[in-house]
């Protein structure tokens, strides 16, 4: 343990490397899931779709998505054959992104919708008998199912940050260019040096901490 | 037409073919305070709704201020009237941010309105508090203070005072009547609290299955009812 937290306090640039990339990684795989997740969850919830019922059920399916079988997938959409092949992104940081959308983004839209479903019906009611417009009314939905969306982007946060068979397929581990704290972790672990894969194991444990923490802070702070 | 707040001509709602609502005429005089009492299941709250704009009629027609707004209600005309409803919903947000909302929605600011609003419901030294801790009664104050801080021509109050404790009723009621007599501001009352109607109210109508038995100045409804049905409703007798 000791040593784990001399080598943290070490600086090595190419730990922090691991760790840029995958603060990076996941940062932009979580925004871009978010970005699109959010509004689409919201649509959903507000909908009285007959296909609600059928889109529902593949965004639930896709939340439990085993994420060696998205790293498959997108291995093989990316795969110099495969229909997107012409990228080039199979073995770089845009894949292993690519993955990790497709795996928050089930989350950050399921929940979503759930929690703009959560809201009190009456609200919808009582904002347009105080003369809210379509959109005023749409949009108090989403600010009382505010703390439930900012769960949904914590929950795909902790999925992806941790989640290691995915980009261990199509970022292939490669030092100094797709190699992150998950995909170190097991490196170190199959070759027999512990004291590295511990202390990358407590940078990631610490990472997620922190990130969880600043998130629940927020929900806390809009939920006054 | 003149006076009329509302007319309302052959109006009927059904809910998957079962009718809830079934109104010949009525007549809301400007500035008054109607009360509407009957039994629940009486189609009350449907006719409020539906005076709120808040549905469309199926059938029949309701004149606004000698307009016959079915159809699409124009935002302007929409937010001329408001309701307050036996349950409030309020936003998660502080009591004050609550009597903001509908200044907010037309792009009004008004501080000092929603200050004296709160003073004037009683909330003062809880204006910041979050809305959601607040007691049930003083949640109902906070949608109260809401729907009067956009001065709106016509409140329509639905049940606003059922299980609250009398201090609460007895505010609510003080502020209600206050603002008719300032304001001019004609109420629409559902309850099913006859004492409260005889309190508030200058006509009182009841309402059975839908439709508008009786409606007469509050005297006349109480003292000598026409209908039978109302004179065993206002002794309290089970009417249904």
């Amino acid at each position: 343990m000791l040593h784990a937290i001399n080598l943290i306090l070490s600086f090595d640039p190419a730990l922090y490397e691991i760790i840029w990339l995958s603060l990076g990684v996941t940062g932009l795989a979580l925004l871009l899931s978010t970005l699109v997740g959010v509004p689409l969850g919201a649509a959903l919830g507000l909908s009285r779709l007959r296909a609600r019922g059928f889109i529902t059920a593949l965004l639930y399916t896709g939340m439990g998505l085993p994420p060696v079988v998205v790293g498959l997938f997108v291995y093989l959409m990316l795969s110099r054959s495969g229909p997107l092949g012409l990228l080039g992104w199979l073995f770089t940081p845009s894949a292993m992104v690519a993955a990790q959308i497709i795996i928050a983004f089930p989350l950050v839209a399921g929940l979503t919708m759930t929690a703009v479903q959560g809201v009190d019906p009456a609200l919808r009611l009582q904002v347009r008998a105080l003369g809210a417009t379509r959109a005023q009314e749409v949009w108090a939905v989403l600010r009382e199912a505010r703390i439930g969306v900012i769960a949904a982007i914590v929950a795909a946060f902790g999925g992806i940050i941790s989640e290691v068979g995915a980009v261990m397929l199509v970022g292939g581990n490669i030092e100094g260019k797709t190699r992150v704290l998950t995909t170190a972790i097991v490196l170190n672990t199959r070759t027999g040096d512990f004291d590295l894969a511990l202390a990358l194991g407590i940078i990631l444990l610490a990472l997620a901490f922190v990130a969880n923490a600043a998130l629940l802070r927020l929900q806390h702070r809009i939920g006054e | 037409m003149d006076g009329l707040v509302y007319r309302i001509e052959d109006l009927k709602k059904e809910y998957a073919g079962r009718t809830v609502v079934d109104i010949a005429r009525l007549d809301v005089r400007a500035g008054e305070v109607l009360a509407l009492v009957g039994p629940s299941g009486a189609g009350k709250s449907t006719l409020l709704r539906l005076l709120n704009f808040l549905e469309q009629p199926t059938r029949g027609r309701i004149v606004y201020r000698g307009e016959s707004v079915n159809g699409n209600v124009p935002l302007k005309t929409r937010r001329q009237v408001t309701t307050v409803f036996q349950r409030p919903v309020l936003l998660r947000a502080t009591a004050r941010a609550n009597v903001a909302y509908g200044l907010g929605l037309r792009g009004e600011r008004g501080d000092g309105r929603i200050d004296a609003m709160l003073a004037r419901v009683g909330l003062g030294d809880l204006a910041h508090a979050p809305a959601h801790k607040l007691s049930g009664g003083e949640m109902q104050r906070v949608a109260l203070a809401r729907a009067l801080v956009v001065d709106p021509q016509v409140l329509l109050l639905d049940e606003p005072t059922a299980n609250l404790d009398p201090y609460n009723v007895g505010l609510i009621e003080e502020i209600v009547r206050e603002h008719n007599r300032a304001r001019g501001t004609t109420i629409v009352l559902v309850t099913h609290n006859v004492f409260q109607a005889k309190r508030l109210a200058r006509r009182v109508g009841l309402m059975l299955g839908g439709r508008l038995i009786e409606i007469a100045a509050t005297k006349e409804f109480f003292d000598s009812a026409k209908d039978p049905r109302t004179a065993a409703f206002v002794r309290g007798d089970m009417v249904y």
